[in-house]
Order: C-alpha cells, then sequence, then structure tokens
C-alpha cells in the first residue's frame, strides 16, 4: 500500500490541530511554545508534501525559510519568556494580562 | 514706440523712499532726515514725470506713448500680463498732476506733522501710495492696474487709521476698505468678462497697448458692434455688461453713489491725507479708469447712460448734505463726491476730455481747499468745527487769501480754473451724446446746474463760517471749558509755517491759472488771439468719442469702428485713418457752427450768473448768522449710513450669528466633526474589550478569524480544493 498525498496531509492537520489545541488550553508558556512550534511544523510537512506530490523544490525552499524564522522566532521567545519568569518567577501567562512589566 | 527703463524710476522712486523711511526712518526718527527722504523720492518722480511728458518725444508731445517693459509678469497660454508701463497722453497728465500735487502736499505734511510720533510711518504710507498711485497710471494692462487700484486702497485703509489712538480711525478705514472691496468685485469680473470677450475675438488679451505679441484689447473692443441701447444688455455678457461692471469699480474707488459712504468718513485721517488720497488723486482713479476704457464705454449706450445718472445723482446729492455739514472737512469731503459725481457725468455723455480737464482742475483747487482747511486746523489746534472757528482772516492771512482762489475755483468764477471745466462738462451734458435718449440731456443739465449753485452756496458758507464773522473760538468753549479744559485752552489761531504756506500758494495760482490750457473754442475764439483747445486737443487721440449723430442709418455696423478711434496708437501713426469720407462720422475739430457757439457761451454766461447768485445767497444766508440751523435730513447725510446699516450691515450680521453661525458653523460644521469624533470614541471603547492582555483570547481571535478566512474560500472556492483531492 503505497502513501498518498492524503495521508500526509491528514497527519499534517492532526497535527497542527493538536497545536492549536495545546496554545488554546495551556497556560505555560513554554508548553504554548511548543504548541507553536508544533504548528509551524505541521504547515513544513504540508510543504513537503505537496513538493514531492508536484516534483517541484519550491515548496522545500520555503520550508527553510520557515525553519530559519522558526529558529529566530524561537531565540526571541525564549528570551521574553526569560525575562518574564526573573520578574514574576511564573510561567502562567493568565498572570501576564496587565500588559506590562 | 519708445521705450526706455529710465520710467520705471518715476514709480520706484517713491517706493525705495517709502523703504528708506520704514526701514532707517523708525530707527533715526529725525523729522529732517524722513521729510527730506520722503519729497525728495517724488520730486525725482516730478522731474521725471515732466521730462517724459515733455520732452521732445515724450508722452504729451508725440502720439506714441513712452513704454517700459520691464518683465512679463504672467504667461499662461494665451493669457498674458506683463509688468510693463507706458505713459501716453491720458496717464501723461495723470502723471504730472499726481507728481507734482502728491509733491506739494509731500512738503505741507512735513510741517503739518510736525511733532507727530508717527512721522516716519505717515511718510512711508505717503509715499507708498504715490508708488501705488502711479503704478496705477503706468501701468500697461488691466492686471497692472489693478495691482495699483488694490495698492491705493491699502494706503488709504492705513492713512484713514493712522491715528490710533482716535476712536473712529479704525472703523471709517474698515469701511474704506469694505465698500472698495464690493466695487473691485465689479473691476475684477470686468477684466475677466472682457479677456474672455477678447479670446472670443480671437485676439485674448488685457492690455491697454499694442504690444509685441500682444494686441490691445481696446483697440479689439473698438472694432466690435456697438450695443443696442437696452436694459437687458446689461445682463447680457457683452460689452455692456463689461463697462457696468468696470463702472462698478469706479463707483466703489470713487466713491459714487451707491458706494460713496465711506469718502465722508475717511476724513477720519491726517489732512494731508485728504488732501491727496480723497481729494486730489486716488479718488480719481475711477474717472482714470472709465476714460481709459472709453472704447468699451462709447461701445456701451446703456451702460453710458448709466454713468451718467448715477454721475448727477451723486453731484446734487452729495451737494445737498455738504451744505448742512458742521465740520469743515466733511463739506469738503461731500464736495469732493459731488464734483467726482460731475465728472462721471461728463463721461456718461461721452465727454472724457472734459472730465480729464475736471480732474486736473478740480485736483489743484480740492488739493489746494483740503491743504487750506488743514492749515485751518493746525492753526486752531486741531479743531474742525467750523461752529468753532470765524473771522480767521484777521489770524490766517496766507490760508485766507489762498483759499479764496481755491473756493472761487470750485464755484466757477470765470478766469479760475474750476470755470473752464465746469463749464465744458455743462455745455456738452447740454449738447448731449448720441448715447442718451432724447430729452434726458437736458434734465443732466439741469441737474448740474443746481449742483453747480448749491456747491457755491455751501463753499461760500463754508468760506463765511470760517473765515467772515464773528470770533466764535473763544467763547463757544465756556459752556464745557471745564471738561476739555486741557486740550482746548486759550484757542489762539496762528498762520502756518512757510512749509505749509508755499505749497498752498503754489495751490492757489494753479488754481487760477490752471484752467486756461484748455480754454473752450466758444469763449477764447472771442478773444482772438490762440482759439485752441490744448487740453482737448492733447487728449482727443487717445479717447474715444460718440458717434456725433444718433442717426438709425448711420450707425449701422457699416462704419462704426470708424467711430471709436482705437485708443492706443503705438508706431506713431495716428490711432485711426482720417474719418472725413464717411458720414456722419464725428470730426472732433471741425469748428463749431455759429449757432452752436453762441449757444455755448449763452451757457456759460447762464453757469457764471448762477456761480455768482450761489455766492451772493451763501453770503447774505451766512454772514450775518453762520451757525444757521440746517435741516436736520441734510446734517444727517439723509441718514444714509443708517439705512445702509439696518438693510445691509444688521441683516448680514444677523444673518451670520443667528444662521451662519448658529445653525450652519455650529449644527452642520462642528456637528459633522463631532459626529465623526464621538463615532470613533464609541468604536474604540468597544473594541477596547478585544485588548484584555489575556494571550489566549488572542489566540482563540486569531484562530476564529483564520477559521472564518479558510472558511469563507472553502465556501465560495470548492472546485479550487477539488483540485487537490483526487
Amino acid at each position: 500500500m503505497v502513501p498518498q498525498l492524503s495521508w500526509y496531509l491528514a497527519l499534517s492537520a492532526v497535527l497542527f490541530t493538536i497545536g492549536v489545541v495545546g496554545v488554546m488550553i495551556k497556560r505555560n508558556v513554554i508548553a504554548m511554545f511548543m504548541c507553536i512550534e508544533l504548528m509551524l511544523n505541521a504547515v513544513n510537512l504540508t510543504f513537503v508534501s505537496f513538493s514531492s506530490f508536484f516534483r517541484d523544490t519550491t515548496g522545500q525552499l520555503f520550508v527553510f525559510i520557515v525553519m530559519t524564522v522558526a529558529a529566530a522566532e524561537a531565540a526571541v521567545g525564549l528570551g521574553i519568556i526569560i525575562a518574564i519568569f526573573r520578574n514574576r518567577e511564573s510561567l502562567d501567562v493568565d498572570d501576564e494580562s496587565t500588559l506590562k512589566l | 514706440m519708445n521705450t526706455t527703463h529710465l520710467l520705471s524710476l518715476i514709480i520706484f522712486a517713491p517706493l525705495f523712499g517709502a523703504a528708506v523711511n520704514w526701514l532707517v526712518g523708525r530707527r533715526l526718527r529725525n523729522e529732517r532726515f524722513i521729510g527730506i527722504i520722503a519729497c525728495a523720492s517724488v520730486g525725482i518722480s516730478t522731474i521725471l514725470g515732466f521730462y517724459f511728458a515733455f520732452k521732445p518725444d515724450g508722452a504729451l508731445r508725440s502720439t506714441a506713448p513712452v513704454m517700459d517693459h520691464l518683465w512679463t509678469w504672467i504667461q499662461v497660454g494665451t493669457f498674458r500680463a506683463d509688468f510693463g508701463l507706458a505713459m501716453d497722453r491720458l496717464s501723461g497728465i495723470y502723471v504730472l498732476f499726481i507728481t507734482f500735487v502728491g509733491f506739494l502736499i509731500h512738503v505741507f505734511a512735513t510741517g503739518y506733522m510736525h511733532g507727530d510720533p508717527g512721522y516716519y510711518r505717515f511718510f512711508a504710507y505717503l509715499n507708498l501710495f504715490m508708488f501705488a498711485m502711479l503704478t496705477l497710471v503706468l501701468g500697461d494692462n488691466f492686471l497692472l492696474m489693478f495691482v495699483g487700484w488694490e495698492g491705493v486702497g491699502l494706503c488709504s485703509y492705513l492713512l484713514i487709521g493712522y491715528y490710533l489712538d482716535k476712536e473712529e480711525a479704525a472703523p471709517a478705514a474698515k469701511k474704506a476698505f469694505i465698500a472698495n472691496r464690493v466695487g473691485d468685485w465689479g473691476f475684477v469680473m470686468g477684466i475677466l468678462l472682457l479677456f474672455w470677450m477678447t479670446s472670443g475675438a480671437g485676439a485674448p488679451s488685457i492690455s491697454f497697448f499694442d504690444k509685441p505679441g500682444l494686441t490691445s484689447a481696446l483697440a479689439t473692443v473698438a472694432k466690435m458692434p456697438v450695443d443696442a441701447f437696452a436694459w437687458h444688455t446689461i445682463f447680457a455678457g457683452g460689452i455692456t455688461s463689461i463697462a457696468v461692471l468696470l463702472f462698478i469699480g469706479a463707483t466703489g474707488k470713487s466713491a459714487q453713489i451707491p458706494l460713496f459712504v465711506w469718502l465722508p468718513d475717511a476724513m477720519a485721517g491726517p489732512t494731508p491725507v485728504s488732501a491727496l488720497i480723497h481729494a486730489a488723486t486716488m479718488v480719481t482713479a475711477g474717472v482714470y479708469m472709465v476714460v481709459r476704457c472709453s472704447a468699451i464705454f462709447t461701445h456701451a449706450p446703456t451702460a453710458m447712460f448709466i454713468v451718467a445718472i448715477i454721475g448727477a445723482a451723486t453731484a446734487l446729492f452729495a451737494a445737498t448734505i455738504g451744505l448742512a455739514q458742521n465740520d469743515i472737512k466733511k463739506v469738503l469731503a461731500y464736495s469732493t463726491i459731488s464734483q467726482l459725481g460731475y465728472m462721471f457725468l461728463a463721461c456718461g455723455v461721452g465727454a472724457f476730455i472734459a472730465a480729464i480737464f475736471h480732474v486736473m482742475t478740480h485736483a489743484f483747487f480740492k488739493a489746494q481747499l483740503f491743504l487750506g482747511s488743514g492749515s485751518v486746523i493746525h492753526g486752531m489746534h486741531h479743531e474742525q468745527d467750523m461752529r468753532r472757528m470765524g473771522n480767521l482772516r484777521k489770524y490766517l492771512p496766507v490760508t485766507w487769501l489762498t483759499m479764496c482762489a481755491g473756493w472761487l475755483a470750485i464755484c466757477g468764477v470765470p478766469i479760475w480754473a474750476g470755470f473752464f471745466s465746469k463749464d465744458e462738462i455743462l455745455w456738452r451734458v447740454w449738447v448731449g451724446g448720441s448715447s442718451l435718449p432724447a430729452g434726458a440731456a437736458k434734465a443732466l443739465w439741469f441737474i448740474g446746474i443746481v449742483t453747480a449753485l448749491l456747491t457755491a452756496i455751501y463753499m461760500t458758507r463754508l468760506m463765511v463760517m470760517t473765515f467772515w464773522g464773528s470770533e466764535r473760538f473763544g467763547q463757544a468753549h465756556d459752556a464745557h471749558a471745564e471738561s476739555h479744559a486741557d486740550d482746548h485752552h486759550a484757542v489762539t489761531p496762528h498762520e502756518s509755517p512757510l512749509s505749509m504756506t508755499v505749497p498752498l500758494i503754489v495751490l492757489a495760482i494753479l488754481s487760477t491759472v490752471g484752467g486756461l490750457v484748455g480754454v473752450p473754442y466758444a469763449i477764447s475764439s472771442i478773444t482772438g488771439g490762440h482759439p485752441e483747445n490744448y487740453f482737448e486737443q492733447t487728449l482727443a487721440p487717445v479717447v474715444s468719442s460718440l458717434p456725433a449723430v444718433n442717426n438709425p442709418e448711420v450707425t449701422g455696423s457699416s462704419n462704426l469702428h470708424l467711430l471709436s478711434p482705437a485708443p492706443q496708437p503705438t508706431d506713431g501713426k495716428p490711432a485711426i485713418a482720417p474719418v472725413g469720407e464717411a458720414p456722419g462720422a464725428a470730426t472732433a475739430h471741425e469748428t463749431p457752427s455759429p449757432q452752436e457757439l453762441n449757444e455755448e457761451r449763452l451757457l456759460a454766461l447762464v453757469s457764471v450768473l448762477i456761480a455768482l447768485s450761489g455766492i451772493g445767497a451763501g453770503w447774505f444766508m451766512f454772514q450775518r448768522q453762520p451757525v444757521r440751523t440746517m435741516p436736520q435730513l441734510l446734517e444727517n447725510k439723509y441718514y444714509v449710513d443708517e439705512i445702509y446699516d439696518a438693510a445691509i450691515i444688521q441683516p448680514i450680521k444677523v444673518g451670520s450669528r443667528e444662521g451662519l453661525w448658529k445653525i450652519f458653523d455650529v449644527g452642520v460644521i462642528d456637528g459633522i466633526i463631532h459626529t465623526i469624533g464621538g463615532a470613533v470614541v464609541k468604536f474604540g471603547r468597544t473594541i477596547r474589550y478585544m485588548q484584555i492582555g489575556f494571550v489566549r483570547a488572542y489566540a482563540a481571535i486569531i484562530l476564529a478569524g483564520a477559521l472564518i478566512i479558510i472558511g469563507y474560500f472553502a465556501y465560495t472556492g470548492a472546485h479550487v480544493l477539488r483540485y487537490f483531492v483526487r
């Protein structure tokens, strides 16, 4: 049984949905962050699937860009998280609702 | 055409003087320095003016104007306006008397304004006025003339309001400015309409003269057929409309009904200003403009008739008011309005040359009278009420004697200047132009002669109240001596210094002999000698004349262009070819028939008798009883100010306050702004709740938005998705 494109897309959709739900229900900043990464990688999976399916490398190029952005975002995001933790001694996002330090 | 850049010095010398006095004089505060700068700059203009007028190929001695093209000012498509000056015979005469009378008044003012804290300011304004007035007169197109026109209006405003501590000065200045704005509207519309019309004729221009690449607008109009005499032509947008609009401009500047109200109030300014601006020069700018545009007016008989009626009505109306005024300057102000009415009456019957002649003689004798009154006011320590004067000839002999010359001139006693010009006007009104309907000429003449009688009476009253009779300046103050003990005590009139009396004497001589340049043929031929009327011969080539006979067969379109000489020849040749072969054409230099001569002489005799009887009547009425009670209606100027206030000013005020402000401004303008602002605030209050700070709520909103977008595409673009799902 040869894997079909729709399988990959279904997997990607599942991963993306897990990421979305995770962002919605998790309060821990680190967990939310990981969920965001999960969504990005779900999208990456879609890109490579289509790339393979259409015999077109453009999708793979996009994956590189997404990975680069995700790396930069991880660096910045983790920096912010550390800054918040140092000030608040907490990683609960619902505590950070005052929009200031 | 002879061109010279030196001509522009005539206008720029006073401008330079104004700048020096404003920038340097205000720091030096040296009256001698300021006075010399001011007089010298006008003196340069005077010398140059005389030079360019009388040099061998000068403006008055050749038919070609002296021109000076400084730069092309505006060039947009087919529209072109130059900053160019031109001195032809008409503007030459104006320049002569403006600069010369202006120079004398400057000299007079150095004495009159002595000790005034705003000395430098006064002379800066006065020089600026000379610049503007000369620009008005010398500008070679309508637009540059309009610049001067507005310039003199500005200077008039500044000088009327010169006495900053005088309560009535500021409103008077504003009134003058606003009344002039109303007239300027007409002037501008007239220019625009003229440009539009000449464009339609294929030669778009607003120039007075033929120049390289530019045809004279007036010549273009002169080639057009004459408008019919009918009221509806006023609104037809043709030549008559242009003429009427231009005349509206003239009524503003030259204080004619209905816009004359500003001139009496303008007397709040210093007396030299009244003499220079509000008697001799600026107020005659309207006459200048009408005569300059004589080619337009001769093609618009309806407009001519209106000009004549307004002129005659103003002359009579102002003369009756002048009878009952007690302020010496107010009498002269109304007299000025009345004399300006004469000038427009002359223009209205086609006697443009007579109008200019009267402008010139009026400049002499009215400047003389105003300066004389200034000398009286100066000698009386700023007392202007004639009821508190009397017997001043004992104290101010020079002023008295010189004012007598002005008095006789304005009354129209023979030999004195006013006689010739006024008589010329009355004669030409009696003959009537072809522009007038039958019978109107005699009626207008009658108004003119009544005005002449009134003029003689009120001027005699002024002289008698001021210079004869009992001395009333001592006891008149006893009643309220306590109240103004400080400013009025011990009034001893004194004669003015030399700087004031010399201009008076010069102007008195001019008022006496100034009329001799234009002695009409009917009178000069009695004595033989030189029967030419120099003044008329000088101006005839530059002024259009009406068709001599109002003959319907002749006034066909075939020869009409010959009847109105093209106004401005620039190549040294006569403006038009001789018109001898054209039947019914006007031949100005033709010797009149003996009956006409006798009729003219008879009328001259009548006006002399009228003048003398007016003087006599005035003498007997006011010699014994100088402080006669005059009719309230006249003393209150027919309540014109009150009527204007009730009919125009109050409705505008109330309409502005109640309608424009409280309804339109507060309701509509502010309403729109407040509605928009309020909506923004409300919207912001509403969506503020989206920014609550809970990160997961934002995530939910983003998700919702994403779902909506995906849902939308899924719904509308399902066939796209179908492509992917095999």
